[in-house]
C-alpha cells in the first residue's frame, strides 16, 4: 500500500502545469519507477501525485527541420531503445536505454522522469551529457531552454522550479552529426543493476586526428559531469594508444570519485581511466577512424 | 532396471496450476475481515529497550492491537472473546518470558539433543538491526505502518560486535547471558592421530579461508495469516517447508499443548532453508490472540524478510594438510569459526553437518575438526542450501587445489588418489558407502568441457583477458541419520476407478517433489500419471507426519515411505483379484490399469474392476488404502563435481563464467529434466556465492547496507551462463528405485571450481568470496597484475 493523499493527472502540458500553478505541493510523476520506490521507502509520505501519462504528446520522438533531434520526456526508454531514428542519429543513448533496469522497467519509466530524479547514475544521463543534451523546461507562463550540465545541480537536486515541468530533451546538429560514439555501463550486473560506472563518448575524427572529443561519465561524482580537461588535450591531436592513455588519466582529473560500500575511490578512478579507453577505441572506429591497437 | 515412469522426463504435476496462475500460495487466501500486522524492529544492533510508550500507536484509528515484549502475558486477560484465549494458555505460564528454539528439526527426547532455546516472541534486548521489539495489528497495512512510527521507543545502545573477532574479544558485552565469550557451542570430532599423521608427511601445508553471509532469496517473501477457530485452536496458514514442525514450535513459544495448533502450508515460492525455520508464525499468532483471535496477516517485505529471516553463516577457516610426494592425503586438520549471528537458530549444527558430510569424500588416516560457532550482532543465521558444505568445500577445494599447485602435481590426480571407494564405512556416523560415480562424475565433466586441451591452451598467457580452468568435488548425504530422526509418512486412498489419492507429509515448495513421488506410485501401481492425484497442500490436521523438506531429504527418505504405500495398496490390490479370480496374488502383476499375469502379461482384469469391488462388494467390500510411516535409518551418500571455465578481465576485475558444468551421482535419476532443473538453480546459487552476492553490514553500527535486490547482487538470468548438467546413474541399493540425493549437491560445488578457474587463468588464489570486481582488483594490485 502507498501513501497517496491525493492524484490528478492531466492531458495536456497547459492543463499540468496550471494544475501544478494551482498547487506546488504536487509531486509530477511520471513512469513512477523511481516515485514509488521513495514511498515504498518511507522517504515520500502522504503524497499528492500529478500523473503526466494521459499526455500523449510528451511521447513524440521526431528529428526538426534543422536536424534538431527531439525526445518528448515522457518517452520510455522501450520507445527510446527501439527508435529507428535514435538508434541510426544517436546510439550511444539507445545503448543507454536497453541497459536500464529490466523490460517491465524500461516499459514504463521514461526519460524525462530518468533525468528529473537527479540522479548521477541515470541511465540515460552520461549520454547526454556527451550529447551536449538541452532541456525545454515549460511552466504556465512560458518555456525556457537549460543545457543539461546546468541541470543538475547534486544528488537528487535539480533545477526545476517549482510549476516546471520537462517536456523535451533536444540535441543539436552540430552536437551529433559526424560524431561517432560508445557508452558502456559498467556494473556488478548485466541487467536489473545501477551503474559502477557510466562512460559515454562521441568523437570526431579526422586524417587519424581527433577533432572533438566529448565524455560524459555516471557515477564519478555527485552528478553526472563531462571530462573537460580530457577533451581539450585531445582536440587536433594524433589518434595513438598514448593519446588514449593520456585522455584516461585526465579524464580522472575531472571525476570527483569517492569511496563507498559500493566501491572504493581508487577502483572507480581505475575504472574510469580503463574505461573512458576502452569506449574511446570503439568510438573512433564508430566516427571513421582507424582502429587504435 | 528397466522402468514404465521412473527415469523419465514426465511433465511436473504441477505445472498447469502453476503457469495458468491457478496455483494458489498464502497471499492468495484470505479470511474476512482480515488485520494487517506489522513488526516495529530494532534500529541498533545491540541495545536494551529502557522504555517503551504505545499510548500514540494505539490511539491511531484503526489499530486494534500494540503488543511489546511486555505486554504479551497481557493477551490472555485482553481478549475480547472471554474464555478462548484462558483455555489456551494455562495460567501458569507467561507468554513473555518464555523462550522457544526456532531451528526446523524434528523433536528430539534426548533433551540433549534439543536446539538452543534463546529467542522471545517479542525481545526486550535487541541483538542485531531488524530485532522484533513490538508489533501492531492494524485494518490495514498503511494504518499499521504509520503506527509504528508512533511508538516511542529509548534504548540504552550497547556496543555492536559485527564480527566473530570482536564477539570473542576478552572482555566483550555478552549478546546472551548464559554464552560465555559469545560462544554458542564448539564441539568437532576427531578420528586417528592428527599429529602422528603430520610427522609421517613429506609436506605439512597451511591455509586460510573464508566466505560471506548471503541469503536466500526465495521468490516469495515469508508470509502467513492466522486466526483462532470456533473450536479455539489456532489456524496458521503459512509459506513454510516444515508445516508439522511450526505446529511444534508455535505451540511451545505460546506454552499451549500442540494438539491446539493446525497449520496449513498451501503452494510455496521457494524457501532453500529460510523456511526450514520458524521466522514469523508465533509472532503471527500472538497478533490474533492480542485481538480476540481475529485472522491477521503477517508479510515481510523484501528489506524485512533480507535481514528479519535468516542468513547462510560465513565461516573462517584454517586448514592443515599432512601429505606424501606422491599426493596421498595422511591427514587434515580443520579449524572453523561460524558466524551464527543474534540467535541460534540451526546453531552450532551448520558447522557439525558440513564437517559431518565432508568426511565422506577423502578419507585419511586422521581427519581433526575444530568447528567454533559465535553470536554476533547480525542478522541470524539458519539454513540454507547445502548446510554448511558450501562453506567447507570451498575451504578444502581450494586447498587442495593450492597444494596441488605447490606441489606440482595435477589437480584431478590429486583428488583422485584420495577419493573414497565403495565399501568405506564413516567411522563416526558409521554409514557405509555403497554406491560412489565420483570418479565416472570427474571423467565426463573433464570431457565436457575438453579440460586437457582448453588447459593445454591456456598455459601461457599475458594479455588484459585471460582464461581458466577449474574443478572441485563434493560429497553430500541423503538426510541426516544418523543424526536427526529421518520419519516420512505417506497415506494413499484408491478412488472407483482405479486412481488415487496420494497424501504426503514431505513438502513440495517448488523442487519438484510432488512429481516424483507421483511417478514412484505410477510405476508401482501400473497407472498413467493422471491418475495420481496429489494432495499438495499440507495440513497438519490431516497430513500424515513427516518433517518436511530439507536435508535433500525428499526423493530418497519420504520416497521410501512412498514406495511402501504403493506397494501395500498393489497387495490389497492383488488380494482383492485373487478373491475374485482364485488366481494366486503372487502370480500376478499390474500393467496399463490392469491386473495381469506376471512375466506373460496376459490382461486377467481390469484395475477399475478390483476397485470397484473393494468398494461396493455386498460382503467384503474395504476401499484400498495405505497409511504408512517410514523411519529411514540409513543413509546414501551423493557424489559430483563441478567443472568451470572462466575469463578475467584484468583490468577491470570481471570474471566471467564462459562454461561450466556440473556432473552428479544421485543415483537413480527420477525426472532428467526436473533433475536437470534442481541442477540450474543450485549452480545458480552458487554463481552468486562466488562471484558477487554478499550482505554487508556497517561495521560500526551493523546496520545493513545492501538488504534490497538492487544492492544485494543476486545474478540476473543476463549474468548466468549456460549451465550443462549431467549425470552418473549408480543405482544405490539402500533408496527407492536406487535414488540419493539431489537438492542441495548442486550448490556445493561451483564456488571452489570457479575460484580454481580464475587461479589457473591469472595464478592468483582467491581465498575469499565473492570474488566481486572490487576484491579482484585489490588483490590484482597487491600482487603486481595492474
Amino acid at each position: 500500500m502507498y501513501d497517496i493523499k491525493g492524484y490528478f493527472d492531466a492531458e495536456t502540458v497547459s492543463e499540468a502545469t496550471a494544475l501544478l500553478a494551482d498547487n506546488p505541493n504536487l509531486k509530477l510523476i511520471a513512469g513512477g519507477t523511481d516515485v514509488l520506490i521513495k514511498m515504498h521507502g518511507g522517504q515520500l509520505e502522504d503524497a499528492e501525485l500529478l500523473s503526466l501519462r494521459k499526455i500523449k504528446s510528451l511521447e513524440n520522438i521526431h528529428v526538426a527541420e534543422d536536424g534538431t533531434i527531439i525526445i518528448g520526456a515522457m518517452a520510455t526508454f522501450s520507445m527510446i531503445f527501439h527508435n529507428p531514428i535514435l538508434k541510426d542519429l544517436i546510439p550511444i543513448l539507445t545503448e543507454a536505454a536497453i541497459s536500464m533496469g529490466g523490460p517491465q522497467i524500461r516499459n514504463i519509466a521514461t526519460i524525462g522522469g530518468n533525468v528529473c530524479n537527479g540522479a548521477t547514475s541515470a541511465d540515460s544521463a552520461s549520454s547526454l551529457f556527451a550529447l551536449n543534451a538541452q532541456l525545454r523546461l515549460q511552466d504556465k507562463n512560458g518555456e525556457r531552454v537549460v543545457p543539461i550540465r546546468e541541470f543538475y545541480l547534486g544528488p537528487g537536486k535539480v533545477a526545476l522550479n517549482p510549476g516546471e515541468i520537462l517536456t523535451e530533451i533536444l540535441i543539436g546538429p552540430k552536437d551529433y552529426q559526424g560524431f561517432g560514439g560508445q557508452y558502456i555501463k559498467f556494473a556488478m550486473r548485466e541487467a536489473m543493476d545501477i551503474a559502477t560506472l557510466g562512460v559515454a563518448v562521441v568523437c570526431k575524427v579526422q586524417s587519424g586526428n581527433f577533432e572533438e572529443v566529448r565524455i560524459g561519465l555516471g557515477v564519478a561524482g555527485p552528478t553526472p559531469l563531462r571530462c573537460l580537461e580530457a577533451e581539450e588535450y585531445a582536440k587536433g591531436k594524433k589518434i595513438t594508444s598514448e593519446t588514449l592513455a593520456e585522455i584516461g588519466k585526465l579524464a580522472v582529473k575531472s571525476a570527483k570519485a569517492r569511496t563507498s560500500w559500493r566501491a572504493s575511490k581508487e577502483y572507480r578512478e581505475h575504472l574510469v581511466e580503463e574505461l573512458t579507453q576502452r569506449a574511446l577505441k570503439i568510438a573512433v572506429v564508430n566516427a571513421g577512424g582507424a582502429e587504435v591497437v | 532396471m528397466a522402468y514404465t515412469v521412473i527415469g523419465k522426463n514426465v511433465t511436473r504435476v504441477d505445472a498447469v496450476a502453476k503457469v495458468t496462475g491457478k496455483a494458489r500460495y498464502t497471499d492468495d487466501f484470505s479470511e474476512r475481515d482480515m488485520l494487517v500486522g506489522k513488526i516495529l524492529h530494532s534500529p541498533y544492533a545491540h541495545a536494551i529497550v529502557k522504555s517503551i510508550d504505545v499510548s500514540k500507536a494505539k490511539a491511531l484509528p484503526g489499530v486494534e492491537a500494540v503488543l511489546t515484549y511486555k505486554d504479551l502475558p497481557d493477551i490472555r486477560y485482553a481478549t475480547s472473546m472471554p474464555g478462548i484465549i484462558e483455555a489456551i494458555a494455562t495460567d501458569e505460564v507467561d507468554v513473555a518470558e518464555l523462550k522457544y528454539g526456532t531451528a526446523g528439526h524434528p523433536f528430539s527426547l534426548d533433551t540433549s539433543h534439543r536446539d538452543k532455546e534463546d529467542r522471545h516472541i517479542l525481545t526486550q534486548k535487541a541483538r542485531f538491526v531488524g530485532d522484533n521489539i513490538a508489533a501492531v495489528v492494524a485494518t490495514d497495512a498503511l494504518i499499521a505502518s504509520k503506527a509504528l512510527k508512533l511508538i516511542e521507543v529509548e534504548y540504552e545502545v550497547l556496543e555492536a560486535l559485527t564480527s566473530t573477532e570482536a564477539a570473542l574479544k576478552e572482555g566483550a558485552p555478552l549478546i546472551h547471558d548464559d554464552c560465555e565469550r559469545n560462544i554458542l557451542a564448539s564441539n568437532g570430532y576427531a578420528i586417528g592421530d592428527i599429529e602422528e599423521a603430520f610427522k609421517e608427511s613429506d609436506h605439512v601445508i597451511e591455509g586460510e579461508y573464508e566466505t560471506s553471509i548471503v541469503q536466500h532469496c526465495h521468490m516469495e517473501n515469508h508470509v502467513s495469516h492466522a486466526y483462532v477457530d470456533s473450536d479455539r485452536r489456532i489456524n496458521i496458514m503459512t509459506s513454510t517447508q516444515i508445516p508439522h514442525i511450526v505446529r511444534r514450535i508455535v505451540a511451545q513459544s505460546l506454552g499451549i499443548s500442540w494438539g491446539r495448533v493446525r497449520v496449513i502450508k498451501p503452494y510455496v515460492g521457494g524457501g532453500f532453508g529460510n523456511k526450514q525455520d520458524v521466522c514469523i508464525e508465533p509472532l503471527n499468532a500472538a497478533m490474533s490472540l492480542a485481538v480476540g483471535g481475529r485472522p491477521v496477516r503477517l508479510e515481510l517485505s523484501r528489506e524485512e524478510a533480507m535481514i528479519d529471516t535468516r542468513t547462510r553463516h560465513a565461516f573462517k577457516f584454517k586448514i592443515k594438510t599432512g601429505i606424501n610426494n606422491d599426493g596421498k592425503i595422511n591427514g587434515i586438520y580443520i579449524s572453523a569459526v561460524s558466524n551464527t549471528g543474534a540467535y541460534a537458530s540451526h546453531g552450532h549444527s551448520i558447522a557439525s553437518s558440513g564437517g559431518g558430510k565432508f568426511r565422506y569424500l577423502y578419507p585419511t588416516k586422521a581427519l581433526k575438526y575444530d568447528p567454533i560457532t559465535v553470536y554476533t550482532n547480525l542478522p541470524v543465521a539458519g539454513a540454507m542450501r547445502g548446510y554448511g558444505t558450501p562453506q567447507i568445500f570451498f575451504a578444502f577445494e581450494s586447498h587442495i587445489e593450492d597444494i596441488a599447485k605447490k606441489l606440482k602435481l595435477d589437480p584431478v590426480e590429486i583428488r583422485k588418489k584420495n577419493l573414497v571407494e565403495v565399501g568405506f564405512v564413516e567411522p563416526l556416523s558409521k554409514n557405509k558407502i555403497m554406491s560412489c560415480g565420483i570418479r565416472e562424475c570427474i571423467d565426463k565433466g573433464r570431457e565436457l568441457i575438453k579440460w586437457d586441451a582448453k588447459r593445454a591452451l591456456y598455459k601461457e598467457q599475458s594479455g588484459d583477458k585471460r582464461r581458466g580452468l577449474g574443478m572441485a568435488c563434493f560429497s553430500y548425504a541423503s538426510g541426516t541419520y544418523p543424526v536427526a530422526l529421518e520419519l516420512a509418512g505417506v497415506r494413499i486412498v484408491m478412488n472407483q476407478d482405479g486412481s488415487v489419492q496420494l497424501q504426503l507429509g514431505a513438502t513440495e515448495i517448488g523442487q519438484g517433489s510432488d512429481t516424483v513421488f507421483a511417478q514412484m506410485v505410477s510405476e508401482v501401481l501400473g497407472i498413467p500419471m493422471y491418475m495420481v492425484h496429489v494432495i499438495s497442500t499440507q495440513d497438519t490436521d490431516i497430513t500424515p507426519f513427516d518433517t518436511g523438506s530439507y536435508a535433500s531429504r525428499q526423493t530418497y527418505v519420504s520416497g521410501m515411505a512412498v514406495e511402501k504405500a504403493a506397494r501395500e495398496v498393489k497387495e490389497k490390490v492383488l488380494a482383492v483379484a485373487h478373491n475374485m479370480t482364485d488366481i494366486p496374488a503372487h502370480l500376478l502383476d499390474l500393467q496399463e490399469e490392469h491386473i495381469v499375469f506376471k512375466g506373460s502379461g496376459e490382461r486377467v482384469l481390469a484395475l477399475e474392476v478390483v476397485a470397484m469391488q473393494s468398494y461396493y462388494d455386498r460382503v467384503h467390500a474395504q476401499p484400498i488404502t495405505s497409511d504408512v510411516s517410514n523411519n529411514a535409518r540409513i543413509n546414501a551418500i551423493p557424489f559430483g563435481v563441478t567443472f568451470a571455465e572462466v575469463e578475467v578481465d584484468i583490468k577491470t576485475g570481471k570474471i566471467k563464467i564462459l562454461e561450466i558444468f556440473n556432473v552428479h551421482d544421485s543415483g537413480k535419476i527420477v525426472n532428467p529434466l526436473l533433475a536437470e532443473g534442481q541442477v540450474h538453480g543450485g549452480v545458480s546459487m552458487a554463481i552468486g556465492y562466488a562471484l558477487s552476492e554478499q550482505l554487508l553490514f556497517d561495521e560500526k553500527t551493523g546496520k545493513p547496507l545492501n538488504n534490497n535486490l538492487l544492492d544485494y547482487k543476486l545474478p540476473t538470468i543476463m549474468d548466468t551462463p549456460d549451465i550443462g548438467a549431467a549425470f552418473v546413474e549408480q543405482e544405490d541399493p539402500t533408496g527407492p528405485f536406487g535414488v540419493k540425493s539431489l537438492g542441495e549437491p548442486p550448490t556445493v560445488s561451483p564456488a571452489p571450481a570457479i575460484r580454481n578457474a580464475v587461479l589457473n587463468a591469472t595464478g592468483v588464489a582467491f581465498n575469499r568470496i565473492p570474488m566481486n570486481p572490487q576484491r579482484v582488483f585489490e588483490k590484482f594490485k597487491e600482487t603486481g597484475l595492474i
